[in-house]
C-alpha cells in the first residue's frame, strides 16, 4: 500500500513539474501600457470610454495569442490610474507608469493634465497619447505627446463652414465650464468663427462645472438670439442639462460642440430635445466600421454592460502603439526609435472598411507628425443615436 | 427681472431641502457630514434605477430613494458615527469619519451605479411662458412646489410630533432631554435617517431635471454648508432661509454678473466671508452656538 502511494506521489509530482514547464513554454511575456486620466466625476465617461476600450482590445489580443512584436509574443496588460481631472494627480500617475518601466501611456484626458504630464513624460522616456488639445504639446521642440483625437481647431471651422454654408448661420453664441479646457477650446471656436465671418454675439457667459441648473446661465446667452448655440468643450455630463434648458427656454437654433458625447446619456437627459444636437463623433460611423470594429463594440458591450460611442475613437491608440511596434520592434523600450517610426508608418486600419491606412499625421496643425490619423465624424443627434453629418479627413 | 426672483425661488426650494438635512445631523448630534452631497446622489441613482431600469412608476422610485436613503442613514449613524462619538470627545474624528464615508460612498457610487450622467424622462411635459417675461417648465414648477411641500410636511412634522419634539429637545440640550427620558441613541438615528432621507428625496425630486452623476455630492455638500453658513448652523429655520438666500443670489448673479465671466460664486463667498465676520453664526444662529 505504501509503495504505491510513493508510486502515486511520484507521478503526480512528475505530472506537477511537466506541466509546469509547459505552462511555462506557454506563457507570453507582458507588455505593459499605462492609461492615466479621468474615471471619475462629471467626465469621466472620457477617461472611462478610453480604458475600456483598452481593456477591451488587450483581452482580445490576448484570447488571439498575444501579439507578435519582433521574436516575442506578448500579452498586453492595462494599467491604469485615475487622475480625477487634476494635473497633480496625473503628474502621480505618469510618475507610477516610470516606476513601473512603462514606456507608452494613453492620457490624460483634459488639458491641463496632459500639459502638467510633460516634464515626466520627457524624464523618463515616455511617449504619451492625451486627448487634449495644446499645440505646444505637439509642436516642436515637444515631441512625446501624440494627440489621440481631432482637436477643436480642427473640427470647429469645419462644423461652422458646413452650418453656415447648408444652415444659414450668421450670429454664434459660446458657453463654456470656468475651466482652462472648456475656455481655451472657447477662444479657439471664437477665433474659428470669425475668420469665417460669422457674427460672435456672446462669448463671455461661463458657467461653474458642478452647476445643475443652467437656466439661469443661459438666459442672457439666449436673449442676444443666436443661430448657433456652441458649449465649448462641454462634459458629457453637462451636455444633455445645457440643451434642454435652451430648449425649454425656447431656443429653436442649433447647438453644438467640439467634443464626442455619448447619445445614451443625451437621450436619457434631454430625450427629443437633443434632436438636432451636433458634436464631433467616434470615428467609425456605421457607413464606415469594419466588421472588426463591430466586433469591438460586441465585446465592449458584452464586458462592461453598455457600449460607449466615445470608444469608437477611443479603440485606436492602443492600436496605434502596438503597430507601431510591430513596425519597429526596437521601440518596445525605446521611445526615439518609436518617433523615428512614427514618420513612417502606413498599415492597415481594421476599423475602417476599404483602404484605410493607420498612420500619423498632423504637419499642417503641428509641424510634425504628432496626431494619429482617424476620420473627423460630426455627428448630428437624432432619436436616441447619432447620424453622420460629414466625414473630413485631418492632414 | 421676474425671471430671475422665479429662478432664484426655485433654486431655493431645492437648496434649502438639501440644508435641511445637514443641519438636522448638526443640531442633533454636532456632526458636520461631509457626506450629504453623496447621499444625496445616492438618491437620484436610486430613483434612475428603479424608474429607467426596473420601468416602475415615478412614484415609487422616489419613494423608494426616500426609504432607502433612511434605512442607509440610520445605518450610519448606528455602526459609524454613534461608536465614534461615543469613544471620542474630539469633534474632529466625526469630521473625518464623515469625510471618510464621503470618498467611501463615491466608490460605491462608482461600483454600483458606473460614471456616466444619469437622467429619468420628463415626468411633465410642456413650458410655461408668460409673455417671454417668466418661462419656466412645468416639470421644474412641479419639483418646486414638491420642495416646498417636503419643506412644509419636515416643519410640520418637527412642530406637532412626539419624534420631532424629541428631537428638538435633543437639540436644545441632550442632557437635559435625557434627564427627561428622551432616548438620546434612538432619536439621533432616527434624526440622521430622516435627514438622510432629506437628502435622497432631493436627489430624486432633481433626477428628472438635472441627472445625476458621480461628481455631484462634493460640490453639493459644499453648497449644503454655505446655507448652513448663512443661516445659522443647527437652526432648521436658518437653513431654510439660507436655502432661499443662495438660491436668489445664485439667480441673480448669473443674470447680472454674467458679462464679466464666471463670478457669480466668487462674488458669493467674498459676501460670505464679509457676512461672518460680522454675524458668525449665521442669520438665525445664536451667538453661543
Amino acid at each position: 500500500m505504501r509503495k504505491l502511494t510513493t508510486l502515486a506521489g511520484a507521478a503526480t509530482l512528475a505530472a506537477g513539474v511537466a506541466f509546469s514547464a509547459m505552462t511555462a513554454q506557454a506563457a507570453n511575456e507582458v507588455l505593459k501600457i499605462g492609461f492615466v486620466g479621468v474615471t471619475s466625476g462629471p467626465a469621466a465617461a472620457w477617461g472611462t470610454s478610453n480604458v475600456r476600450s483598452m481593456q477591451t482590445r488587450a483581452e482580445w489580443i490576448n484570447e488571439m495569442g498575444g501579439v507578435k512584436i519582433g521574436n516575442t509574443t506578448y500579452d498586453v496588460e492595462i494599467v491604469t490610474f485615475d487622475d480625477q481631472k487634476d494635473p497633480k494627480r496625473a503628474i502621480a500617475g505618469m510618475e507610477k507608469m516610470a516606476k513601473e518601466g512603462i514606456h507608452y501611456v494613453v492620457g490624460p484626458n483634459v488639458d491641463d493634465g496632459a500639459a502638467a504630464v510633460r516634464p515626466v513624460a520627457e524624464q523618463n522616456d515616455i511617449i504619451y497619447f492625451p486627448y487634449a488639445f495644446p499645440k505646444e504639446l505637439y509642436t516642436a521642440p515637444a515631441s512625446n505627446a501624440v494627440l489621440g483625437m481631432i482637436a477643436n481647431y480642427q473640427s470647429g471651422p469645419a462644423i461652422y463652414k458646413y452650418l453656415r454654408d447648408n444652415k444659414g448661420v450668421k450670429k454664434v453664441a459660446f458657453v463654456a465650464a470656468n475651466e482652462s479646457d472648456p475656455l481655451s477650446q472657447r477662444d479657439g471656436g471664437v477665433a474659428a468663427a470669425k475668420a469665417l465671418g460669422l457674427d460672435v454675439v456672446s462669448s463671455n457667459v461661463t458657467y461653474q462645472v458642478d452647476t445643475t441648473d443652467f437656466t439661469p446661465v443661459l438666459t442672457p446667452v439666449l436673449q442676444k438670439r443666436p443661430d448657433l448655440l456652441v458649449l465649448s468643450g462641454v462634459a458629457p455630463a453637462n451636455a444633455p442639462q445645457l440643451i434642454r434648458s435652451a430648449r425649454e427656454l425656447g431656443y429653436q437654433g442649433l447647438i453644438s460642440t467640439e467634443t464626442a458625447q455619448d447619445a445614451t446619456v443625451l437621450k436619457e437627459g434631454a430625450g427629443d430635445l437633443a434632436n438636432g444636437f451636433i458634436s464631433v463623433g467616434g470615428a467609425s460611423t456605421p457607413e464606415i466600421a469594419s466588421e472588426k470594429m463591430k466586433e469591438f463594440v460586441t465585446r465592449y458591450t458584452k464586458m462592461f454592460g453598455e457600449y460607449n460611442d466615445e470608444s469608437n475613437t477611443k479603440v485606436y491608440a492602443l492600436e496605434y502603439i502596438l503597430e507601431t511596434m510591430k513596425a519597429n520592434p526596437k521601440a518596445i523600450d525605446d521611445v526615439n526609435e518609436f518617433k523615428k517610426t512614427i514618420n513612417t508608418l502606413s498599415v492597415p486600419n481594421i476599423y475602417m472598411k476599404g483602404d484605410s491606412k493607420l498612420k500619423y499625421v498632423g504637419n499642417s496643425s503641428f509641424g510634425q507628425k504628432r496626431q494619429i490619423f482617424v476620420p473627423m465624424v460630426v455627428n448630428e443627434y437624432r432619436n436616441g443615436a447619432f447620424e453622420t453629418l460629414f466625414i473630413a479627413e485631418v492632414d | 427681472m421676474e425671471q430671475i426672483i422665479v429662478n432664484g425661488l426655485y433654486l431655493g426650494a431645492q437648496y434649502a431641502l438639501i440644508a435641511l438635512g445637514l443641519t438636522l445631523i448638526f443640531s442633533l448630534m454636532n456632526v458636520l457630514n461631509f457626506a450629504h452631497g453623496q447621499l444625496y446622489v445616492i438618491g437620484g441613482f436610486v430613483t434612475y434605477t428603479v424608474s429607467v431600469k426596473l420601468g416602475m412608476p415615478y412614484i415609487v422610485a422616489l419613494i423608494s430613494a426616500g426609504v432607502s436613503l433612511a434605512i442607509i442613514g440610520a445605518i450610519l449613524e448606528k455602526f459609524l458615527f454613534r461608536p465614534v462619538i461615543r469613544k471620542s470627545v474630539r469633534e474632529e474624528s466625526t469630521m473625518l469619519l464623515a469625510a471618510g464615508v464621503a470618498f467611501f460612498l463615491d466608490a460605491l457610487i462608482l461600483l454600483l451605479f458606473g460614471e456616466k450622467q444619469r437622467g429619468i424622462p420628463k415626468i411633465v411635459n410642456g413650458v410655461f411662458n408668460w409673455d417671454f417675461r417668466i418661462i419656466m417648465p412645468y416639470d421644474r414648477i412641479l419639483i418646486g412646489c414638491l420642495a416646498v411641500l417636503f419643506i412644509v410636511l419636515f416643519i410640520t412634522y418637527m412642530q406637532y410630533s412626539k419624534t420631532g419634539r424629541a428631537m428638538r429637545a435633543l437639540a436644545q440640550d441632550k442632557v437635559a432631554a435625557q434627564l427627561m427620558g428622551v432616548n438620546v441613541e434612538l432619536y439621533s438615528m432616527i434624526g440622521f435617517a430622516l435627514a438622510a432621507m432629506l437628502a435622497g428625496t432631493v436627489g430624486g425630486l432633481l433626477v428628472s431635471i438635472t441627472g445625476v452623476n458621480l461628481g455631484m455630492g462634493g460640490p453639493t455638500s459644499i453648497k449644503a454648508f454655505m446655507m448652513v453658513m448663512i443661516g445659522g448652523a443647527g437652526v432648521i429655520s436658518g437653513a431654510i432661509a439660507g436655502g432661499f438666500i443662495l438660491g436668489m443670489l445664485e439667480s441673480i448673479g448669473l443674470t447680472v454678473l454674467s458679462d464679466f465671466g464666471d463670478i457669480t460664486y466668487l462674488v458669493i463667498f467674498a459676501s460670505l466671508m464679509v457676512f461672518l465676520a460680522i454675524r458668525p453664526q449665521g442669520l438665525m444662529g445664536k451667538p453661543w452656538g
